[in-house]
């Protein structure tokens, strides 16, 4: 699993922090996602796709 | 297919909307949008100034349409479905802000607001927010009976915790609660606005200016460094710190008020919450509370940009399109057996918080608070039980957001 994030389209929801925490984070200053995992493992894959679902902004892209 | 046969299509027998909740079943959405909602996952509606927007009551209608950047919240735009004739009365007067930009410049206000909300910062909160919830249980169990939910915990701890989080002094509490109440009314004329929607945002403009020249940790003072800063005026700043004041305590109040309610009208539900300690299965009950519950009535305004096809039909760009939260989280087809509060259900991608770019700022902090107060208070006070009829409880059925006005309860 590829992960990549766009900041540019981000708003801050922290849906992703709330879904998968190990794998995203978000900026201090204005809550920007901030990628932590590029190529999360299988245990973290459920999680992950979860967070994709639930951002509000289609920020985050997976490629399987 | 003709703008002559568009309106012919339109001027057809067009239901008027908002419509009335049935007085037997207050939790549900109103049988006729259920019912629209159950033939097509959009349709027309008629709103208060003879406009006829559409009306999205599917879940994933809304969803999509939500995320879509031909839909624009900016209303301004000709063809806006307005709230009410005070939004359409202000509408050049209010300046831009979080709630009614798109594209760039939303970004650009969103993120200025949204340093206090982040997932991290919530979590750093939990303790406080926990102790304020206690304070007040422990005063509910030194107190008379029967307590009223709303005025001992409904109200104060989302006040408590917004008014911390902004740096706005606690003495100024009641102010604030009245005056989010007026500009909350469903129905609010023209009028209303001068004298009572302004004085907050008088209020605002002056504890923005304090805060420039003594700043301290919190959201005003942040709102405030941009200002010094250049990148928006005071009227801005106070316009945003308006919005989160207003949705910061408002809403979350109706939530606890609501949701205590319904936990009470289930108590086999209500049991699996106060008996459980793990995090996972307490953040999931209040997903299904706030999916089963949308106190947000009205629907979620927005105008098309442009064409846009959907679900077998067209939506022209001009026209308003409203996005009606409560059916869309009792749309059977995302949900089975929608009208069944149950608490393990997986509800992680309700609506209640709206979706897209617009979706709630201080979702996260919303969450810790009912994640809290929910399980604090069946925790605490398991033999909790209504000390009236449930008939006799009076319903904000006149409210942008829903939920009750007072809630008997004794123990």
């Amino acid at each position: 699993m590829k992960v990549t994030v766009a900041q540019d389209k981000c708003v801050s929801s922290g849906q992703c922090v709330l879904n998968a925490g190990g794998v995203f984070d978000q900026r201090d200053d204005d809550g920007v996602v901030i990628l932590l995992i590029e190529n999360p493992g299988p245990e973290l894959a459920d999680d992950t796709r979860r967070a994709a679902a639930a951002c509000p902004a289609l920020a985050i892209d997976i490629e399987e | 297919m003709t703008d002559t046969l568009a309106a012919n299509e339109v001027s057809a027998d067009v239901p008027e909307y908002p419509m009335e909740r049935s007085a037997r079943c207050p939790f549900a959405p109103p049988p006729e949008v259920l019912e629209m909602g159950a033939s097509a996952p959009l349709s027309r509606v008629r709103i208060w100034d003879g406009s006829t927007p559409w009306l999205i009551t599917g879940y994933e209608v809304a969803r999509e349409l939500f995320a879509d950047s031909r839909v624009s919240v900016d209303d301004r735009r000709p063809g806006f479905p307005h709230w009410n004739e005070m939004m359409v009365s202000t509408v050049n007067k209010r300046p831009r802000s979080v709630f009614t930009s798109d594209a760039e410049e939303h970004t650009r206000f969103r993120r200025m607001l949204s340093k206090p909300f982040t997932f991290k910062r919530v979590e750093g909160l939990r303790p406080k927010i926990q102790q304020i919830t206690d304070d007040h249980v422990d005063a509910i169990l030194a107190g008379p009976q029967p307590a009223d939910v709303v005025t001992a915990l409904a109200l104060p701890v989302p006040t408590l915790v917004i008014s911390e989080m902004l740096g706005v002094p606690y003495e100024d509490h009641e102010f604030f609660q009245h005056h989010a109440n007026v500009g909350l009314d469903r129905y609010a004329k023209a009028e209303d606005t001068m004298t009572k929607g302004m004085s907050l945002a008088k209020y605002l403009c002056d504890l923005v200016e304090a805060k420039m020249v003594d700043p301290a940790e919190d959201a005003v003072s942040d709102l405030a460094e941009r200002v010094t800063a250049g990148e928006i005026d005071v009227k801005e700043a106070a316009q945003l710190g308006t919005g989160l004041l207003i949705a910061g305590h408002e809403t979350t109040a109706n939530m606890i008020g609501i949701g205590v309610l319904a936990l009470l009208e289930n108590p086999e539900q209500a049991a699996l919450l106060s008996s459980t300690e793990d995090p996972k299965v307490i953040a999931n009950a209040v997903e299904e509370l706030m999916r089963y519950l949308s106190i947000i009535q009205n629907g979620q305004r927005r105008v098309a940009t442009d064409d846009i096809e959907i679900a077998g039909e067209t939506i022209r760009g001009g026209e308003g399109i409203i996005i009606d939260l409560a059916p869309a989280n009792w749309d059977a087809n995302a949900y089975p057996e929608p009208d069944r509060l149950d608490l393990t259900r997986d509800a992680g991608q309700q609506l209640g918080f709206g979706y897209g770019r617009h979706q709630c700022v201080g979702q996260q902090l919303a969450r810790a608070e009912l994640q809290i107060v929910f399980h604090t208070l069946f925790r605490r006070i398991p033999t909790l039980r209504l000390a009236i009829p449930f008939e006799e409880i009076p319903f904000k059925h006149d409210r942008l957001a829903y939920g009750v006005y007072e809630l008997p309860v004794a123990w």
